[in-house]
């Protein structure tokens, strides 16, 4: 028994060694799946004042752009209201529950992101004293940026589109033709489109929208437009690539949403035994 | 350890990791060249130190870096991984004579060529590690190999400069 004990103790810097390696690991696996605990990580208050400060140096040389890309969104929006407001002489009529607004938007800064990873997450600087909630989409004027992971009271950490766990439901614009975006992990501008059925017809040049159908996003947010479309590989479907139309490396302000009906959709999933394909 | 070194090395690992998070951790030369400066702390503990507070100091700085970065965990092991292997690599290289106890492995105490044998390897094993973590399913051992490579060149560049620039010739003992 001794000589075990002496035989582990001449081991123990190797033991050690094994131990720490299971344990980080563990912290990989634990916090790799797309929805789980992440119990620390940059929501943290302290790393996420670091991260604030850092961006808000970084983010003033940014402003003007910033501006720019406010100034043309105002622009379309007041477009689009003009469409919305009733003339003083038209008739009034209630819509039904179809019509209801079903998604509340915030607005957020994103003060730490990356690109270059296979697994990359966004921190924003709002968490959940302002309403945000793991689960909720993430887009900008550009097209659709990623899906919140996990918050803390001042800030939240979001899984980006650049991150190979990421399915997000989508369509082709111009047949509705359904499937999934997912990244490859290796060009910052593009993403795979997945399970599009060969029977399809999807031609370059098409634009990528989101389905709606998962109620994270509401339908038609661009995703990319499909740079190309190939026949190889997989049998049964289509091997598409899509030019992403977000620049990953310059988003900075963000609009997350959030579907307020989603606990229904979930429940009426659950009662009739369906489960969330996406 | 003294007192005084203590201090030294806290002050290295904060303001190296500092660099890591705030400034290096964007930036990739050409998509492909990481920069993993704050390795360089791991590597300028003294050539003496037990295996024991090694491998637990390297996984502390490899968790701090991995908060910032939202990799946890991956940092951490390619860090406790480097750190197991130097008391190894640094016996295969030691010189004639072996190192005194006050032995620092930098540039000004053992020269430019012996601090490239010793960084390259060990830079190596360790981007090797984290790539494959990240890299995970994707498929792309070339990629793994590719980002590995060119990462380590970079990462032995930036820390011959900083120590050529920064490091006393004779850190206060």
């Amino acid at each position: 028994m001794l000589r075990i004990l002496q035989f582990l103790y001449s081991l123990r810097s190797f033991l050690l060694f094994v131990l720490l390696e299971v344990l980080a690991i563990w912290l990989i696996v634990a916090n790799n799946s797309p929805q789980g605990a992440a119990f620390f990580n940059s929501s943290t208050a302290v790393i996420g004042s670091v991260l604030n400060t850092q961006s808000e140096v970084v983010g003033f040389f940014s402003l003007a752009e910033a501006n720019e890309a406010l100034l043309a969104e105002n622009a379309q929006l007041s477009e689009e209201l003009k469409i919305l407001r009733l003339a003083p002489d038209s008739i009034q009529i209630h819509l039904d529950s179809a019509f209801a607004a079903t998604f509340e938007f915030t607005g957020a800064r994103i003060i730490s992101n990356s690109l270059r990873f296979a697994q990359n997450h966004i921190t924003l600087n709002k968490g959940e004293k302002d309403g945000i909630k793991p689960g909720m989409g993430i887009f900008n004027e550009e097209g659709v940026v990623g899906r919140v992971k996990s918050v803390s009271s001042n800030y939240a950490v979001a899984i980006s589109l650049l991150n190979t766990g990421l399915l997000i439901s989508s369509k082709i614009k111009s047949n509705d033709a359904f499937g999934s975006i997912n990244w490859d992990g290796k060009s910052s501008r593009q993403a795979k489109m997945l399970y599009v059925p060969r029977h399809v017809t999807a031609l370059v040049g098409d634009t990528v929208v989101t389905s709606g159908f998962n109620a994270v996003f509401p339908e038609g947010i661009p995703i990319g437009i499909i740079s190309s479309v190939n026949q190889t590989g997989d049998p049964n479907y289509l091997d598409i690539l899509v030019d992403l139309t977000t620049d990953f490396s310059k988003v900075r302000y963000v609009y997350l949403v959030e579907n307020t009906q989603v606990n229904e959709q979930d429940s009426l999933y659950l009662q009739s035994e369906i489960q969330d394909e996406f | 350890m003294n007192f005084k070194r203590l201090i030294t090395y806290s002050f290295l690992v904060l303001i190296l990791g500092l660099i890591q998070v705030l400034l290096l951790k964007n930036i990739a030369l050409f998509g492909i060249a990481f920069c993993f400066i704050y390795l360089l702390t791991i590597l300028s503990f003294p050539t003496t130190m037990a295996h024991i507070p090694l491998l637990l100091i390297s996984f502390g700085i490899g968790l701090l870096i991995d908060v910032f970065y939202d990799t946890l965990g991956m940092h951490a092991l390619a860090a406790t991984f480097l750190a197991f292997l130097r008391p190894f690599w640094l016996k295969i290289i030691s010189p004639i004579g072996g190192y005194d106890d006050t032995t620092d492995p930098s540039i000004s105490e053992m020269g430019i060529g012996w601090f490239l044998t010793y960084s390259l390897p060990l830079v190596f094993a360790f981007c090797l590690v984290f790539f494959l973590v990240d890299q995970w399913g994707t498929g792309g051992v070339l990629n793994v190999l590719n980002k590995s490579l060119f990462s380590t060149i970079f990462t032995v560049i930036l820390a011959i400069i900083v120590q050529l620039l920064f490091f006393k010739r004779r850190r206060g003992i």
